[in-house]
């Protein structure tokens, strides 16, 4: 087949182009999505924690109350 | 363990894969034969040989699983399968489109490399399946990597066996005799080549990064789970490894 002109192959290298940045795209919002369940588990398990010492410490303030 | 060298490699990837797309719009000439199409090239083929590579990569991984059991290799083999499939589509879309504009044709089934590269990629297509399919963490491990040698084994016997093949409109690219490339075209093809591999790579370790945190998050997890009394944790069956 002979050369398409300009104007014919332009829209199809674009195409391809796209198509590769297009995934690229897609592949990164996959992983902001991945990171954001990272950091919103990170955060319950902080305020787990968190919880859990604000606990222990009233528990240990009760105790000494208590003696 | 993964994350080394992140920041690195992506500035390479970002530097290399910008450079490489200006050579070929500002630098590399317009094909005598193709024209302005024939600038597909310096994204397809790079794509192609990036996920054959990694293809490879995964069954050297999935080797290296079986003789020292270390569940890091499980995983490096599943992320190389799983960044190549991406990179397959890649290739198998803009093989496509140049194709089209080429051939005329989105497909032509009568050439041996497209249906040959069409059947490593449906090869690999599976390999998630079967993974998914098997729910005890150590026999999926293994047998994926029983399946990512013998699939990573059929690559470069594909590949010879095209090249033995009589090609009907697909042009050979990688020739005993380095090809007929003009030097200014060569080079833009190993700058795509090679901004495409740093990709891959850079890809790789996101991925890796990313499943080694949420694995540690899920350690802790069961830890503090534990640490409450309650034992069980809901896990939920996934083709990717749980755990190193």
């Amino acid at each position: 087949m002979p050369a398409l002109p300009l104007d014919d192959a332009g829209p199809y290298v674009a195409a391809a182009y796209l198509v590769f940045l297009a995934l690229l795209l897609i592949y990164v919002a996959i992983m902001a999505g991945k990171l954001v369940r990272i950091a919103r588990e990170l955060g319950e398990l902080t305020e787990l924690v968190e919880r859990r010492q604000q606990a222990r410490a009233e528990d240990a303030e009760e105790e000494t109350v208590r003696q | 363990m993964f994350a080394r060298g992140l920041k690195p490699l992506s500035i390479a990837s970002v530097v290399l894969i910008i450079g490489a797309f200006a050579m070929v719009f500002f630098y590399a000439p317009n094909d005598a034969d193709q024209g302005f199409i024939q600038k597909i090239f310096y994204l397809h083929v790079p794509l192609a040989i990036a996920a054959l590579g990694g293809f490879v990569a995964g069954g050297v991984w999935g080797v290296r699983y079986l003789r020292d059991g270390d569940r890091a290799h499980d995983l490096r083999s599943y992320v190389a399968i799983h960044i190549s499939l991406i990179l397959g589509i890649g290739a198998l879309v803009t093989g496509s489109i140049w194709a089209k504009a080429s051939w005329g044709h989105w497909w032509v089934w009568e050439e041996p490399t497209l249906v040959s590269f069409l059947i490593v990629f449906l090869l690999y297509a599976c390999y998630q399946p079967l993974r998914f399919s098997i729910e005890d963490p150590e026999r999926q491990a293994r047998t994926a990597a029983v399946f990512s040698i013998v699939a990573g084994a059929f690559v470069p016997l594909n590949f010879l066996a095209v090249r033995m093949a009589e090609s009907f409109t697909h042009p050979r690219v990688l020739s005993q005799t380095g090809g007929s490339m003009p030097g200014d075209m060569r080079l833009t093809f190993l700058v795509s080549l090679l901004g495409m591999a740093v990709l891959f790579v850079t890809l790789c370790k996101y991925e890796l990064t990313s499943k080694q945190a949420s694995m540690q998050l899920r350690a802790l997890k069961r830890r503090l789970a534990a640490d409450d009394d309650e034992a069980w944790l809901p896990t939920g069956r996934s083709a990717a490894p749980q755990q190193l």
